[in-house]
């Protein structure tokens, strides 16, 4: 375990330890104290390394993880867990605007509530939003899954391609060719499986509606003009 | 970019280190914007004082002899320099005469701000040299707003720096840019209010502060902002008793906020709030768009 206290060390030393590790090591055990709202923490890992966050965090927050676990046991500024390759990263507390942004894999967990444009043109991620979402949450997303167990800002899912999206709560407005679907079998299954990942016991797949493209404004026609 | 700050006290016992507590929060945004930086302090009124907070660049000249100068106006009058500002106080009821005699004997100084209890510093450069320079760290208060500007709608100037001030004892600061800007500039010139920059913030004041003669109060006046203007904004903004916060209803510019029993405290982000007495225990949440948040002291008690 290598302890990192952004109090007295500079960021850089954190990072640049966490990218020269040698594939394979069994060093892979790493804590930060005192982040202090620091940006860019735990950035660009690509080794399974586990990280234990002990505060809040500023920008951009474990962005593009390939493979590592982290932790903030605190809450998270704009863009955490951005372009997000593979992965777990999980905020204890609330996450800012543009969580898990243009992610293409991994899972993203947020136990407090996450602010606009959560998932925004999500590509692959996974996002567990144990709070409520803003709005334009998932704004153009092409593929992964948002699941929200409390409730959904304006324009959720608005120009959407094919990520799904799960909301327990209410939901203020759906986007542009954002519609609810309906809830089959294997996406109750489905749903089981990402709240599992989670770690989320209290909630059941049934509470949860679907959401999703209507695949109207894919291509452009004149007919759909208004929609855009 | 830009960061702004703000502190309202609610515990009394923290009103000497405002000025301290302020710089911090300011300092810590510098990487926000290294253009200018700017503070607001509400200090504590003396009945029947008012304060005039006014800046030249030719200090060395356009304060010479100033007491001397507005003393047979008001033999009360006192003139405190600091730097390139200096804060003249006056009777509250000679205070228009001391202003006018002000502007005809020494045209070159601006008025940065007046009121009750406002003092109002802004220069080019860093915050940590704008703090240096006028002594704010030393300034006691009872809340404050603070601003580091990353130029985009306006020259980097002294005037172009926020806060701005558009009347008595009111100030904001902004992170954003607006749109309609110079249509609302000449709605409010024709209804009178007067500008001094082509600054896009300074409509917004100036806004407010039309609206507030109105008889609405700061969170009315607030309200309204969201559907007159048209851009991006987070505002914070002063007024003699109170502090408020609105964001507009995309609110890409970021805020995030903290209470506690001793204080309210808003920060761009939140490393500006990290260095603020019970931290660790604040209820740290982000301002909501297109939601008013105010306080005040007076309604408070």
């Amino acid at each position: 375990m290598r302890v990192f206290d952004l109090a007295t060390t500079p960021l850089r030393e954190l990072n640049s330890a966490l990218h020269t590790l040698a594939p394979g090591t069994n060093d892979t055990n790493f804590e930060v104290v005192n982040p202090r709202g620091s940006h860019s923490v735990a950035v660009g890992i690509d080794q399974p390394v586990v990280v234990e966050v002990h505060g809040s965090v500023g920008y951009y927050c474990a962005g593009m993880n390939d493979g590592g676990t982290v932790t903030v046991h605190g809450s998270a500024g704009p863009g955490v867990a951005e372009n997000m390759m593979s992965g777990t990263v999980v905020i204890e507390g609330d996450a800012s605007q543009y969580a898990g942004a243009t992610g293409r894999g991994g899972l993203l967990v947020i136990k407090g509530n996450a602010a606009s444009r959560c998932g925004i043109s999500m590509k692959g991620i996974d996002i567990v939003v144990q709070g409520n979402i803003g709005h334009m949450s998932a704004f153009m997303g092409q593929s992964g899954h948002l699941v929200v167990l409390g409730n959904a800002g304006e324009a959720l899912g608005d120009s959407i391609y094919e990520a799904k999206l799960f909301v327990r709560g209410e939901v203020k407005s759906l986007g542009a060719d954002c519609i609810e679907k309906e809830m089959k079998p294997k996406h109750l299954k489905l749903l089981a499986d990402l709240l599992e990942k989670a770690g989320i016991a209290d909630a059941r797949p049934e509470e949860f509606k679907r959401y999703g493209s209507a695949r109207k404004l894919y291509n452009f026609n004149i007919d759909n003009a208004e929609a855009y | 970019m830009c960061g702004i700050v703000g502190l309202f006290l609610k515990d009394k016992s923290l009103e000497p280190k405002l000025g301290d507590m302020l710089s911090d929060m300011l300092v810590t945004m510098t990487d926000r914007g290294p253009d200018s930086a700017g503070i607001a302090i509400y200090g504590t009124p003396s009945v029947g004082r008012a304060k005039l907070t006014v800046q030249s660049a030719k200090p060395a000249a356009d304060f010479a002899g100033l007491e001397a100068l507005l003393k047979p106006v008001d033999a009360s009058v006192t003139v405190e320099l600091k730097s390139t500002h200096a804060v003249i106080e006056a009777s509250s009821a000679l205070a228009t005469a001391v202003r006018e005699l002000l502007a005809q004997e020494r045209p070159d100084i601006r008025v940065m701000g007046s009121g009750d209890s406002v003092e109002i510093y802004k220069e080019v450069g860093l915050p940590r040299d704008v703090v240096s320079r006028f002594g704010i760290r030393a300034m006691g208060g009872t809340h404050g707003i603070g601003h580091t500007r990353m130029a985009t709608e306006s020259a980097v100037t002294t005037l172009g720096a926020h806060p701005f001030s558009t009347g008595a004892d009111q100030c904001l600061v902004h992170n954003g840019s607006l749109s309609n800007h110079n249509n609302l500039r000449r709605e409010l010139v024709r209804e009178g209010m007067t500008f001094e920059t082509q600054n896009d913030s300074e409509v917004a004041a100036a806004y407010l502060t039309a609206e507030m003669a109105k008889g609405k109060d700061l969170g009315q006046a607030l309200t309204g902002a969201l559907d007159d203007l048209d851009g991006f904004f987070t505002f914070v903004v002063g007024t003699k008793s109170g502090f408020g916060v609105v964001r507009d209803p995309i609110a890409c510019k970021p805020a995030v906020m903290a209470e506690t029993d001793q204080y309210i405290a808003f920060g761009s982000e939140y490393r500006a709030l990290v260095n603020l007495p019970g931290i660790e225990g604040a209820r740290v949440w982000e301002p909501e768009p297109a939601t008013v948040y105010f306080w005040d002291h007076e309604k408070a008690a």
